[in-house]
């Protein structure tokens, strides 16, 4: 069995932290040793965090419960969820996000000016005063372009910036190609991405083939519900309609503050909700989530 | 967890166990069920997608000591010396000088194959068992390839290859010596015997094959370590153990384990020689039956029960050092040892200590010299490569695989022949072996040891090449 693994970038700047199906991209800002005490931190809380969560897997992959999880990244999670409870979701909808979010409140007793942790495209951000980062955001990964960018300043109520969809890691009961949520962290973006993400559908739709999520990974918390494998062609009001459908959830989520913005996208269609107008500027991205952070997962091998 | 079904594979990777159906991956995209077998999955699937959907690489360099176990990163793409041709003396520049940014600063790889005249392979075998003595000469079809070295714990030590036997002997035997070499580091079976020692048939990363028998488990520990291990689960169900070893066998009663315990003397008599109480050296010869000696009845290494100490129905163990051997005796009337059924709670130590062997592995260093000629395909002053590699500003790989670099002069190296890419490994007829060989540095530092500057190319250009193959990471 494979252990926790680090390494940095050549130039030291960034950190990669590995452990089973964990990836994260860490980099932080502000004085040199300061940078170095907060990898060392993320290092170590990060050895032992998958261990953690798989203590409470089985329970993690159910709808909330009464009870309270125990680990620190299953509270989170349970957290980021609560609030959906009308809908169908599992504390995993939120996982990467919270696991990010572990991660970066542990580097916060550090002096940094500014901090990120990329678990997949899910980041959780740490902003001091005066500071920004430009989030980029790439609607469809296998057509990698930039749709722009978001930018989150230390002022906004945004510490969390999360992307779902069908190509992403995991499976999507609706057809959105992707749907980027900005929250006040990353497991609540995370788990907002994933519901509206699923509600941007066209239930019953012959162009859509779905499947059981057992079918393909016996231990989904999806179970039988099914999830889209295929979207054959749309009309543009088939477009429409789908993301109208997600647009209507995403409103919800912001009119109760769940979210702060939404950007969601079907075929070339793309639909914001909460963010101003004029934000589409290009810029180098610091950050670029995208709804997958491995090659296409849940693809049959060699696909 | 789900339960199993059948084609299902159970990923042993992390802590997560994925259940994955045949064709999928697990939820870390790196471990996949191919055709029903759990294998890892090309990480370099990665890059090959980030750059066809026109991404940036962000390449991640090892961080010292943090790494657990993980020999090089997967991430970045690093192209090898395998295939690249070569010519001989090295007279012109190696045949790709590859230049790429790695977080800003230009870094260069001279890749080329290099023609190793001094080489060979270092062969470690996990047995006990003799398989010649130290300083005994190895051969392939009759002719000398090398010789059994220093044996190191629980591992014979064959040193095979180098330039005596590759061109000192006849062409023969040089011709032998090459293929040999070829197949170990190439992971291929060779067939080999030692001079007055086994028959054997290795294979980098396989189990060895010692006169026709598949070597399973390294053994535990030696005789004595045996029973300083094992002797609180032996106390009070069995009144003495021997555990046979070729080494150093142990006695239960008279081991200090054993008086720490207060087990009473047995009056067992062990041949050979004792060294401290209940260790002995010498009790039969070296071989391949128990424990490593030449001994297949167990009895042969007791000398009778002194009957002034000994009783009748007194229980009596005897094990070798891997538990793949073992007998249970109880005395008879007589005091002599009789056969019987091994008891339930004796047999769950001997589970234990098979349970605790490691596989038996062969494993496989080649090592080499990278020579004058070589150097200077790399750049005009080949001394000048060799300082900046012993001053570690230049990085050594072998088919991108991570090589120990030998500290003093030259440049000497050893590298793990299953972590170099497969086919990577070639011969000329001189005869020598042909391997692939990197050298990275930054390019500053490149041009500032007479590097050939004005045959740097891109690594994008390299890429573009139409023979290029991409490798598993």
């Amino acid at each position: 069995m494979s252990g926790p693994v680090a390494a940095t970038t050549a130039d030291g700047s960034r950190l990669h932290l590995q452990h089973g199906p964990i990836d994260l991209i860490i980099e932080a800002f502000g004085d040199a040793r300061e940078v170095a005490e907060a990898y060392r931190r993320a290092w170590a809380r990060f050895q032992p965090l998958l261990d953690e969560l798989v203590d409470e897997l089985p329970a993690l992959r159910r709808p909330l419960s009464a009870g309270e999880p125990s680990g620190r990244v299953a509270r989170r999670m349970a957290a980021a969820v609560r609030p959906f409870s009308g809908r169908f979701v599992t504390p995993m909808a939120a996982v990467a996000g919270a696991v990010a979010d572990e991660i970066c409140a542990e580097m916060t007793s550090c002096d940094l000016r500014k901090a990120y942790v990329n678990d997949g495209g899910d980041i959780a951000l740490l902003l001091t005063p005066g500071e920004s980062f430009d989030v980029g955001l790439v609607p469809v990964p296998h057509r990698p372009s930039l749709l722009g960018k978001a930018t989150v300043r230390a002022g906004d109520p945004v510490r969390g910036v999360a992307t779902s969809g069908r190509h992403g890691r995991s499976f999507s009961m609706g057809i959105a190609d992707a749907v980027t949520v900005l929250a006040c962290d990353a497991a609540r973006a995370d788990a907002a991405a994933t519901i509206v993400a699923n509600a941007v559908d066209l239930p019953g739709h012959a162009a859509v083939r779905r499947v059981p999520a057992a079918e393909l990974d016996p231990d989904s918390d999806l179970g039988d519900r099914l999830v889209t494998v295929d979207v054959g062609s749309l009309t543009a009001a088939e477009v429409d309609a789908a993301l109208a459908a997600g647009i209507a959830e995403a409103e919800r989520m912001r009119s109760g503050d769940l979210i702060v913005a939404a950007v969601l996208c079907l075929d070339d269609q793309v639909a914001t909700v909460g963010l101003p107008s004029g934000h589409d500027g290009f810029a180098t991205p610091v950050l670029a989530s995208a709804a997958y952070g491995g090659p296409g997962n849940h693809q049959p091998l060699g696909g | 967890m789900t339960e199993a079904a059948p084609d299902t594979v159970v990923c042993d990777a992390c802590p997560i166990r994925c259940v994955i159906k045949p064709g999928r991956t697990g939820s870390c995209d790196r471990y996949g069920n191919v055709d029903g077998v759990l294998a890892r999955v090309d990480p370099l699937l990665v890059l090959q997608r980030t750059q066809e959907q026109g991404g940036a690489l962000v390449p991640f360099a090892s961080r010292e000591g943090d790494w657990e176990g993980e020999l090089v990163p997967s991430e970045g793409v690093f192209v090898t010396g395998a295939g690249s041709g070569t010519t001989y003396p090295d007279y012109k520049p190696a045949p790709f000088i590859v230049s790429a940014k790695v977080e800003g600063v230009d870094m260069v790889t001279v890749v080329t194959e290099a023609i190793f005249s001094y080489c060979g392979a270092d062969v470690k075998i996990d047995t006990d068992r003799h398989i010649g003595a130290e300083r005994q000469i190895v051969r392939a079809d009759g002719e000398a390839v090398g010789h059994v070295t220093t044996g190191q714990y629980g591992s014979q030590m064959l040193s095979l290859g180098g330039v005596n036997h590759l061109t000192g002997g006849s062409k023969r035997e040089g011709l032998v010596t090459m293929r040999v070499l070829l197949a170990l580091c190439s992971g291929e079976q060779a067939e080999l015997s030692v001079d007055g020692g086994s028959d054997l048939v290795i294979q980098a990363g396989r189990a060895p094959i010692i006169n026709g028998v598949v070597e399973e488990r390294m053994r535990v520990g030696c005789g004595s370590a045996t029973i300083g291990m094992f002797a609180q689960q032996w106390y009070e169900h069995v009144d003495e153990v021997v555990v046979v070893d070729d080494h150093i066998t142990g006695v239960l009663s008279e081991h200090q384990a054993g008086r720490y315990l207060d087990i009473p003397p047995t009056g067992v008599k062990v041949k050979g020689r004792r060294s401290t109480p209940g260790r002995y050296f010498n009790v039969a010869n070296p071989g391949t039956g128990w424990g490593g000696t030449d001994i297949e009845d167990p009895l042969t290494i007791l000398d009778g029960f002194d009957p002034a100490v000994a009783r009748p129905g007194l229980t009596l163990l005897m094990i070798g050092t891997t538990g793949e051997h073992h007998a249970y005796f109880v005395l008879d009337e007589q005091l002599r040892p009789v056969p019987q059924q091994l008891p339930e709670a004796l047999r769950v130590s001997v589970e234990r200590i098979r349970e605790n062997c490691e596989p038996a592995m062969t494993s496989v260093l080649f090592m080499a010299g990278a020579g004058g000629s070589l150097r200077a395909g790399a750049t005009v002053n080949p001394v000048a490569l060799t300082r900046s590699v012993n001053s570690t500003l230049t990085k050594v790989t072998c088919g991108g695989a991570p090589v120990y670099v030998w500290p003093g002069g030259g440049i000497t190296f050893m590298v793990d022949v299953t972590l170099v890419p497969p086919g990577a490994f070639g011969y000329v007829p001189t005869p020598a072996l042909v391997a692939p060989l990197e050298f990275t540095m930054r390019r500053d530092d490149y041009d500032a040891l007479g590097g050939h500057m004005d045959a740097v190319v891109p690594i994008e250009d390299v890429l573009a090449r139409p023979d290029v193959r991409t490798l598993p990471g």
